[in-house]
């Protein structure tokens, strides 16, 4: 570590603008992203799944509150659902003497809420539309075997349902990726608020800003390898035969 | 009747502001789009490495890195472009980068990159026969993109289209970001102002919904009059 750091000293000697300062805040900014992605993508997995069955239901009143749910996150700017929250949040009489405060304080969590809600909302309808092409085949085949309904979504709706949607939920995790960068603006020192805070410092629009988008480009690399690989592994029955 | 503290007027104008940056920059990025799929589609190997450049950046870059790097480093740009100018040829020229024009500028740059990508579909969609047809007749190659190629590529690639219009409406929201006074700032202005938030943010995410809406009846229409000879079915 200690060869390393003098390393990258020895490489940045001339440098004013990347020095091992500045270069601490783009690393705290890399794990500020990794943490709020990685977090409302999860979380919004979670609420996925239940929504997107319901959003297949037969009665109304399950399925129509979650298609107004997903019509309004999935139709308004992520920015106006994340300035609702916050201010939102902000403005509520009296928070700021509970213990709540404590953790709404800081933008993270109210940031965090927003993108969950808004990854959930894209995610139901990724999810909505594997369900209901499941081969009907399928699912008579489940009835014949006498399964139960929850029996029949957990060993054959789902699992062949989650390996279709595996692209169109490769495209989310990108596009979450880059919507994160939003979080900048309410004061949050993600990738893009470090670069900001670089920009405004030496006031070096390029260097601050092209530095941050190689990182955001190799994390993008990453993500669509990492899920080209998935689907080779848990498609490979779905390609035409003879490749 | 909702109480806007007087913030009405100025909303109403950050909503035009919004509606016309999103149309230009649709404008801008579909002649991008076209551009860019024929660079992708040509037989030259620069064209098409050029193509495959500019959208596999744009694509792997957030949008809103993009819009400061050109709107912050574009004014930076330009003033070293006219200062160069200014010592080699005597020209003394100062070009100041309005918040409108970068946004414009910026969304269109990176929408003609996801247009791209979907009228290259398209165009390879179009059956070849037609083309070959158009050629037998002795029509001009612009002659056979204007009455051929385009409006059957448009079939395949209205779907697509509408799509990026929906997400590029969105992204419009951004340049609050960078000073425009579009509804979204507005918006965020009073929130803070009279402390309020719900009620100006619940309005403009009602008119983002509204313009939405309005565009997906259009482009309903629009996918009617291309489908035109291809059946009742779609």
């Amino acid at each position: 570590m200690e060869s390393l750091t003098t390393w990258i000293e020895g490489l940045l000697a001339d440098n004013t603008i990347f020095t091992l300062q500045t270069l601490s805040y783009y690393g705290e900014g890399l794990t500020t992203t990794v943490q709020l992605v990685f977090l409302s993508l999860i979380i919004g997995l979670v609420l996925a799944v239940p929504l997107a069955i319901g959003r297949g239901s037969k009665h109304q009143w399950i399925k129509m509150p979650i298609f107004f749910y997903c019509y309004v996150f999935r139709g308004t700017p992520l920015l106006v659902q994340l300035y609702l929250i916050y201010y939102g949040v902000v403005f509520i009489d009296g928070i700021q003497d509970t213990w709540l405060w404590v953790i709404l304080e800081k933008p993270f969590v109210p940031a965090l809420i927003a993108f969950t809600l808004n990854t959930a909302a894209y995610t139901t309808e990724i999810f909505r539309g594997a369900i209901k092409s499941t081969a009907r085949g399928e699912i008579e085949a489940a009835r014949a075997y006498g399964m139960s309904w929850w029996l029949m979504m957990r060993r054959i709706v789902l699992p062949s349902a989650f390996r279709r949607a595996l692209p169109a939920y490769g495209n989310e995790v990108i596009f979450m990726l880059h919507a994160s960068a939003i979080a900048s603006v309410v004061t949050i020192m993600d990738l893009t608020g470090a670069a900001r805070f670089v920009y405004a410092r030496f006031y070096a629009p390029f260097d601050a800003f092209l530095f941050v988008a190689a990182i955001y480009l190799c994390l993008t690399f990453s993500i669509l390898y990492l899920f080209r690989y998935l689907e080779k592994r848990l498609l490979a029955h779905l390609k035409p035969s003879g490749q | 009747m909702i109480d806007l503290h007087g913030y009405g007027p100025r909303l109403f104008e950050g909503a035009m502001i919004t509606i016309q940056l999103g149309v230009l920059s649709l404008i801008l990025s579909v002649i991008l789009g076209l551009l860019t799929a024929s660079a992708k589609m040509s037989r030259s190997w620069l064209l098409h490495r050029i193509g495959t450049l500019y959208t596999t950046i744009i694509r792997g870059v957030p949008d809103l890195v993009l819009m400061m790097l050109l709107f912050f480093g574009g004014q930076i740009g330009i003033n070293q472009v006219t200062d160069w100018l200014y010592y080699q040829f005597d020209i003394d020229i100062f070009i100041n980068v309005n918040e409108f024009v970068a946004g414009v500028l910026t969304i269109g740059l990176i929408f003609g990159a996801y247009m791209g990508e979907t009228f290259r579909g398209a165009f390879m969609a179009v059956d070849n026969g037609q083309i070959e047809a158009g050629r037998a007749y002795g029509m001009t190659n612009w002659l056979v993109f204007r009455r051929i190629r385009f409006p059957l590529m448009m079939r395949h690639a209205l779907p697509g289209l509408s799509n990026n219009w929906m997400v590029l409406l969105k992204t419009t929201a951004l340049v609050s970001v960078i000073g425009l006074s579009d509804m979204v700032r507005v918006a965020a202005e009073a929130s803070k102002a009279t402390r309020e938030p719900f009620t100006f943010m619940l309005i403009v995410a009602g008119i983002y919904l509204l313009i939405a809406s309005v565009s997906e009846w259009g482009f309903a229409r629009l996918q009617k009059r291309y489908d035109v000879g291809f059946g009742e079915s779609n």
